[in-house]
């Protein structure tokens, strides 16, 4: 039995140094499905909240969340699918031959372990809700340790759960997902709604007055920012910027027929993190009134209080389901430093050190923060990839330069990503511009940067020896 | 079969939402929403992954 599972566990080919061939091409359905499951995840019961105690007015939340999920999607269908479908490789072989094995093996370790904190903060999310039956005390607002020895065993038990079901690749990963999307979303919509008359709404029309006075009411919960319109688009524009415009979902819209299927990406943006964030921010309302306003954060407890037993197992599935393919992405990621290891072995490394992430609830506790940050790392190498497939060639320059060179690295590339995060910190430092904001300013940085690195930097060569 | 699996796993996401809704319609409590809502989710997980498992299959 062991044999075979080893066995199987070989068999799976992700196609990590090779165009996904057309057999093994997902539907659009296969999409939509794949979408809004990972994007109504864990995370949404952490940031509906957040934006609550960010002080953040129900004008804002449902104005700013149309526009900014608007714009990931178009980021989405017109930056990252038309390179995937035409290229059909993982981002990071891509990248590889962009900029060099050394310069890919650094962006890579940090792109990885990036992916495990995202990980492990959906993986703490679920252990606020497996820990309930236990009696396990649970984190608040000011936690960044752990809090107990009980709270660190629920994260190694969920943390190895969720290790096992990504280590059998994408295909499990995508049917664990599509078989809890449906549920998962109506769970959502139910608890949202249910808990309503609690908070004083008893018809439709009731609804816009006590969002205003009790749920999105514009106060500021101690020891966090006031948040404003400008704040929820870009957060929601910017939220998955690794994923669009840092080009990462090439790896997964690689599998797409067509271009046009990164539109689906819209159920997750508008499930996931329009009405999803809009529920969870509803069941945080009413658990604050409940609990006079209690600093204790742990949505297992939330949706608990609002749903029962199946909302606890929602926030558990909803982890689950965002933080496979993300270990799954990391595994990717770290692979690339030994592409001859077996993805299981790499995922089962993976796995371990987000388990070990997951143990600080500072990965909750700050989620919004970090979710800009990781974007912020990431997104100049996305600028990197669009400008090298679309504009180099029409430059007369060489697109995959280090490939076509058989360099080891790139420095048009390499001088692109640190010097646009030094101007995007100077730009934070300087001006005082908040880090949800820098992503804009930084993509047009490092496109720039890197058009003008190549032409100072790649060496003359005869177009037609292409 | 797979019609009456498929109709269990329908019985399962009407289990979870509609309950939502009576309760906000002040029909049912609190207490019976999250009753029914734990029998939704019983139903759909013991049902959907037999059907919709062997559904992407085909496609492949």
């Amino acid at each position: 039995m062991k044999k075979g599972l080893i066995a199987q566990l070989d068999s799976v080919n992700e196609f990590e140094r090779e165009p996904v061939p057309v057999g093994q091409q997902r539907s659009f359905k296969n999409f939509l499905g794949m979408y809004a499951g990972e994007h109504t995840a864990g995370t949404e019961f952490v940031i509906g909240p957040l934006f609550v105690a960010h002080g953040v007015t129900a004008f804002e939340l449902v104005f700013g969340l149309l526009i900014g999920n608007l714009l990931a999607v178009l980021s989405w269908a017109f930056l990252t699918a038309p390179i995937a479908v035409k290229v059909r490789l993982t981002m990071y072989f891509q990248l590889e031959k962009i900029c060099g094995p050394i310069l890919v093996k650094v962006y890579n370790v940090v792109n990885g372990l990036m992916f495990c904190f995202l990980a492990g903060s959906m993986i703490a999310v679920s252990a606020t809700a497996v820990g309930i039956p236990f009696g396990i005390p649970m984190p608040s607002l000011s936690d960044f340790y752990p809090s107990s020895i009980g709270w660190i065993i629920t994260v190694l038990f969920i943390g190895a759960i969720t290790t096992i079901i990504a280590m059998f690749g994408y295909h499990w990963v995508s049917k664990f997902s599509n078989i809890a999307a449906p549920w998962m979303i109506l769970i959502f919509f139910a608890a949202g709604i249910a808990v309503l008359p609690n908070l004083g709404v008893t018809k439709i029309s009731d609804f816009w007055t006590v969002a205003n006075e009790k749920i999105w009411t514009g106060e500021v919960m101690s020891g966090q920012s006031k948040f404003t319109l400008w704040h929820v688009i870009f957060f929601s524009w910017f939220a998955n910027m690794a994923m669009h415009i840092g080009m990462a979902d090439l790896s997964i819209l690689r599998y797409a027929k067509k271009w046009y299927y990164g539109f689906t990406s819209a159920t997750g943006m508008y499930i996931g993190h329009y009405f999803a964030w809009i529920a969870s921010g509803i069941l945080y309302a009413l658990f604050l009134q409940q609990s006079n306003q209690s600093t204790e954060f742990a949505p297992g407890v939330i949706a608990y209080q609002a749903a029962g037993i199946a909302g606890a197992v929602c926030v558990v599935i909803a982890g689950w389901t965002t933080a496979n393919p993300t270990i799954y992405r990391a595994g990717l990621a770290l692979q690339s430093l030994k592409p001859t290891a077996k993805t299981w072995k790499v995922t089962l490394i993976t796995g371990a050190l987000t388990t070990l992430a997951a143990c600080f609830p500072a990965l909750v506790m700050k989620l919004l923060d970090f979710v800009a940050l990781y974007g912020l790392l990431l997104m100049p190498m996305g600028a990197v990839i669009f400008i090298d497939f679309w504009l180099i060639p029409k430059l007369s320059l060489i697109p995959n330069y280090a490939a076509y060179k058989g360099i080891k690295i790139n420095w048009s590339a390499g001088l692109t990503w640190v010097v646009t995060l030094f101007l995007c910190v100077a730009i934070n430092q300087v001006f005082g511009i908040e880090i949800f904001f820098l992503g804009l300013p930084g993509w047009f940085i490092a496109a720039f940067l890197y058009i003008v690195l190549s032409k100072l930097l790649q060496k003359p060569i005869q177009l037609s020896a292409r | 079969m797979k019609v009456i699996l498929q109709l269990i796993s329908f019985a399962g996401l009407v289990l979870t939402i509609i309950p939502a809704l009576l309760t906000f319609s002040g029909i049912i409590g609190m207490d019976t929403n999250k009753s029914l809502m734990l029998v939704g989710m019983i139903l759909w997980f013991a049902s959907a992954p037999l059907w919709m498992h062997k559904k992407r299959e085909d496609q492949v």
